[in-house]
């Protein structure tokens, strides 16, 4: 991995680290606070893996008061701070600096409170995505933004990142689900922005801080929607001849006014590896495959699910399977889900990149990749979040092979910069952390960071937390933008990437 | 020559009227630039149907965007819309008409209720003050559906965020800061909408009942429901005489669901939430799709509210308050009705002052609401908080409004003194 430029470490602060490390022990209960190497060695990295730095400490706060004191602390002795929740992300957005105090969370785990009546739960930042829906799915509800790694990343990380999900099209991401946060600021202050009320007053501070990238404050406790679970779930597995006709099945389908839950799209390279991988039963002569997923009333799946049979023939489908059951279902998107590990069977490693395309942009985007692949010599697969346009390419290479690294991330970066140039995103849900800082001039002039720039300073004038994140700190734009999976070995192989 | 009339001398904008009426963002520009050069504040205006909203503020001179307009982009299948700032809501609606697609968050006409017709604004205004209809507890806020925007800065700088994509995390979501910033942050100049498709059909249950009480257990267990209904009102019974439809002669208090998607699956969702909430033929009329859509379209435009002489408040808390702030505001003379299935109070008072004023802001702050005013009488208006909001927050957004507008000049202290 090329090397990766981070603010300046500040000489004065490594030189201190005893001393900090004794005042933070006056402030929070002191086992609290890790200072040897061997303790901080878990949290040099995140989910993006090819980056590690250790910190210069870490403190785990138990309260809000604590959280409080410690920003206020570092502050003023201009110690930087990153934040961490589960350190699932795949951007890099809690990797440590090597001068910087780490913030784990992982104490705030406590779901605080269920309001059936305001249809909320109100709870600590480092209860896990999946533990919501659990803690209210007995009584028919749910929380709705599913990111693939809901079973571990935790609820403040996805505010932090603006998570999403399969399901983002028709429930949104985690802005959408959100009521209320409360944030403690760099120089100490506590303040709360929404509640339960479903709008708040005055600037939509809410919206400003997701997906800010633990830039702005740290989350300390989050209120989110819940809804009640649809009745019926089904799905249509289709398989088309090209990826203009699945492309143009999506866009009618939508055309038609149907929103599907979730609109998945692979291409021919992922479906094979796939079916070699997981047996997934995929249509194998199909050069596009689709999960077409519907939720709601029984009547209404239905409606739907036959208007998209309609469509999908209409459009040359070569095969089209509907689920009879719920285990059916599961079982189309068991092969999605092994999809990401299918690639990590076919080389050394590849790199998942992270961009998001108008829908009909597609086949054009997929063109473009192709003709990529080609001329870098590496092999790719494709998998589209059809729903909400959001394309995660996996690029197969050898990272042992510094050519086939370099090369990689070359492409990689043309990938994302395409995205940009069809009228996409950078990102659509991995976050920029320090993955794509400096591709961010792709999507943004200097006016624009600026801008950006001038609220991060607002806000934190000192720069100092979670510094060297999201806005590009070198004199160009750089090469880099994807996440690294060696031997198909991730940070962690039990969550479900997809 | 000086270096201020060296500069005015390379550009053709004629600073001497009051009221600009640009066409082009480089002439939006032009006059920031000026206006910040010369410490000159503005008032920012697209068709007014909102202005009389907010404080009053001294401004030398009028930005006036109803000429800056125009749909620059739509696409029905990428479910977007690209428009200029100024362009009329209605030209907006028109168009997405004929894809038979539509704004999902049902935006307020505040024309009944300042002049007595329609007039729905700008969509720059409906941005700028983010306020939602019925749909608000299903579809989310104004904001929710902005995809990204373009706008210039107090410096006179054109920036931007987001983008047409629905799911973008580049960089600060700006568009949810600059919604709901009534014109304080930036002069929004391009719009990027998400559009959704219409509803196959809508269908109404309209249950007569004048209490509250009963009113709000309907829409909580409603909207509990996996019926997903898509709107949720209670009028009061002096209400009810407003809403006398082919399928609906009662004329007292009224709790009304709406619930749309395709036709069989309507009504299924219909039969079935009248069975939950264990309603008897007598006290309940279904409104089939065009009254229905009549019925949630005056709750839209607040047309109970026409031509209201007296003031309006917009009380927005959760909805497990509702009943206790009502039974509280109940010791002045009030008229109102609620939406967003309960979390939502438009109220009229028929005694406000400065006094009253307090005591109703103390009970919905102590429930954790909050209350904007939207028209009170103008010797009110000059003393009283239009919004509310606490020291903490005030100093954040006191540093949020310098960083987009450093020298304080877009509507300077139309939401807070000194911002």
């Amino acid at each position: 991995m090329s090397s990766l430029q981070m603010p300046k470490v500040d000489n004065a602060i490594m030189s201190k680290k005893d001393k900090i490390a004794s005042d933070l022990r006056g402030i929070i209960n002191s086992k609290n606070v890790l200072s040897n190497p061997d303790e901080l060695r878990p949290f040099e990295t995140d989910g993006l893996t090819a980056y590690r730095q250790m910190p210069l400490l870490v403190v785990m706060p138990e309260t809000v008061e604590e959280v409080s004191q410690i920003l206020k602390y570092c502050n003023e002795n201009k110690v930087k701070v990153v934040p961490r929740g589960a350190g699932t992300g795949l951007s890099g957005g809690s990797m440590p600096l090597e001068d910087c105090v780490l913030m784990a969370m992982g104490k705030f785990n406590k779901i605080i409170e269920i309001d059936y009546e305001n249809r909320c739960v109100v709870t600590q930042p480092c209860v896990t995505n999946l533990a919501i829906t659990h803690a209210v799915q007995d009584k028919g509800f749910y929380y709705a933004p599913d990111p693939s790694s809901q079973i571990a990343c935790s609820i403040g990380g996805n505010v932090a990142e603006n998570s999403g999900g399969v399901h983002s099209l028709k429930y949104g991401a985690t802005t959408n689900n959100l009521l209320g946060i409360q944030v403690v600021l760099m120089d100490g202050t506590v303040t709360k922005f929404g509640g339960k009320a479903m709008d708040a007053e005055g600037y939509d501070f809410l919206g400003l801080m997701t997906g800010s990238e633990g830039l702005l404050g740290v989350i300390t406790e989050v209120t989110v929607k819940i809804l009640k679970s649809p009745e019926v779930v089904k799905a249509a597995l289709v398989g088309f001849p090209s990826i203009e006709d699945a492309g143009n099945c999506v866009a009618e389908i939508i055309a038609e006014g149907c929103i599907p839950a979730g609109m998945e799209i692979m291409d021919k390279a992922l479906t094979k590896a796939t079916n070699d991988y997981s047996k997934a039963g995929y249509p194998t002569d199909a050069e596009a495959m689709m999960i077409v997923e519907f939720d709601g009333t029984e009547h209404e799946v239905e409606a739907y699910i036959q208007k998209t049979k309609e469509i999908a023939e209409k459009n040359n489908s070569s095969s089209l399977k509907i689920s009879k059951s719920n285990e059916e279902r599961l079982k189309f998107w068991a092969g999605r889900k092994a999809a990401f590990p299918a690639c990590g069977v076919l080389a050394p490693d590849y790199m998942c990149m992270d961009g998001s395309i108008p829908r009909g942009k597609l086949a054009e985007v997929l063109n473009e990749i192709s003709r990529l692949s080609k001329k870098y010599n590496l092999p790719v697969a494709n998998a589209f979040h059809a729903g909400d346009g959001n394309l995660h390419p996996l690029i197969m290479f050898d990272a042992n092979d510094k050519e086939s690294l370099r090369k990689c991330e070359e492409f990689g970066a043309d990938i994302l910069k395409y995205c940009v140039k069809v009228g996409g995103a950078l990102t659509g849900e991995h976050g920029v952390g320090i993955e794509k800082r400096e591709l961010m001039c792709e999507a943004f002039n200097d006016k624009d960071i600026q801008q950006q720039l001038t609220i991060k300073v607002a806000l934190d004038p000192n720069s100092l937390l979670n510094p060297g994140k999201v806005y590009p700190i070198l004199r160009k734009c750089a090469e880099e933008g994807r996440v690294h999976v060696h031997g198909g070995k991730t940070k962690f192989p039990d969550i479900p990437r997809f | 020559m000086s270096m201020e009339e060296k500069q005015n001398s390379q550009t053709s904008l004629d600073f001497n009227q009051n009221i600009f009426k640009p066409t082009s963002r480089e002439e939006i520009v032009e006059i920031v630039k000026t206006c910040y050069r010369k410490n000159i504040p503005l008032e920012i205006n697209g068709l007014k149907s909102k202005h009389k909203i907010g404080r009053n503020f001294q401004s030398e001179k009028t930005l006036d965007l109803s000429d800056y307009k125009g749909i620059i982009d739509y696409k029905p299948e990428e479910l977007y819309i690209k428009v200029k700032a100024g362009t009329p809501l209605k030209e907006i609606i028109g168009e997405l008409d004929k894809n038979n697609q539509q704004l999902a968050f049902e935006p307020n006409d505040f024309g009944y209720l300042f002049s007595g017709e329609s007039n729905s604004g700008s969509i720059g205004g409906v941005v700028s003050c983010n306020f939602a209809g019925s749909r608000r507890f299903k579809v989310g806020s104004v904001r929710d559906h902005i995809l990204g925007f373009q706008g210039i800065n107090g410096k006179g700088e054109t920036i931007k965020s987001g983008g047409t994509v629905v799911k973008n995390v580049t960089g600060y979501d700006l568009s949810k800061l600059v919604s709901g910033s009534f014109g304080t942050l930036t002069i929004l100049t391009e719009l990027s909408i998400k559009v959704l498709p219409k509803p196959e059909t809508s269908k109404t249950l309209i249950i007569k009942n004048p209490h509250l009480k009963k009113a709000l257990d309907f829409l909580g267990k409603a909207l509990s429901s996996s019926t997903d209904p898509s709107g949720g009102v209670f009028y009061p019974d002096y209400f009810g005489k407003d809403f006398v439809l082919n399928d609906l002669t009662h004329d007292g208090g009224l709790t009304a669901i709406r619930i749309e998607g395709p036709t069989n699956s309507v009504d299924q969702r219909a039969n079935r939430l009248s069975k939950e909430l264990g309603l008897l033929d007598q006290e309940l009329s279904i409104l089939d799709s065009e009254q229905s859509n009549i019925f949630w379209s005056r709750t839209k435009n607040l047309e109970v509210f026409k031509s209201l002489k007296s003031n309006l408040l917009r009380i927005v808390l959760p909805m497990s308050e509702t009943l206790q702030v009502i039974q509280k505001l109940k010791n002045f003379e009030i008229k109102y009705f609620i939406d967003w299935g309960g979390g939502l109070i438009w109220a009229s008072f028929d005694q406000l002052n400065t006094k009253i004023l307090s005591e109703i802001k103390d009970t919905v702050k102590k429930h954790q609401g909050y209350i904007t005013l939207i028209k009170v009488e103008e010797d009110l208006k000059a003393s009283a908080d239009i919004f509310t909001i606490d020291p903490i927050k005030y100093k954040i957004s006191e540093k949020i409004k310098r960083s987009f507008d450093p020298k304080r000049i877009f509507n300077p202290g139309k939401m807070y003194t000194g911002i």
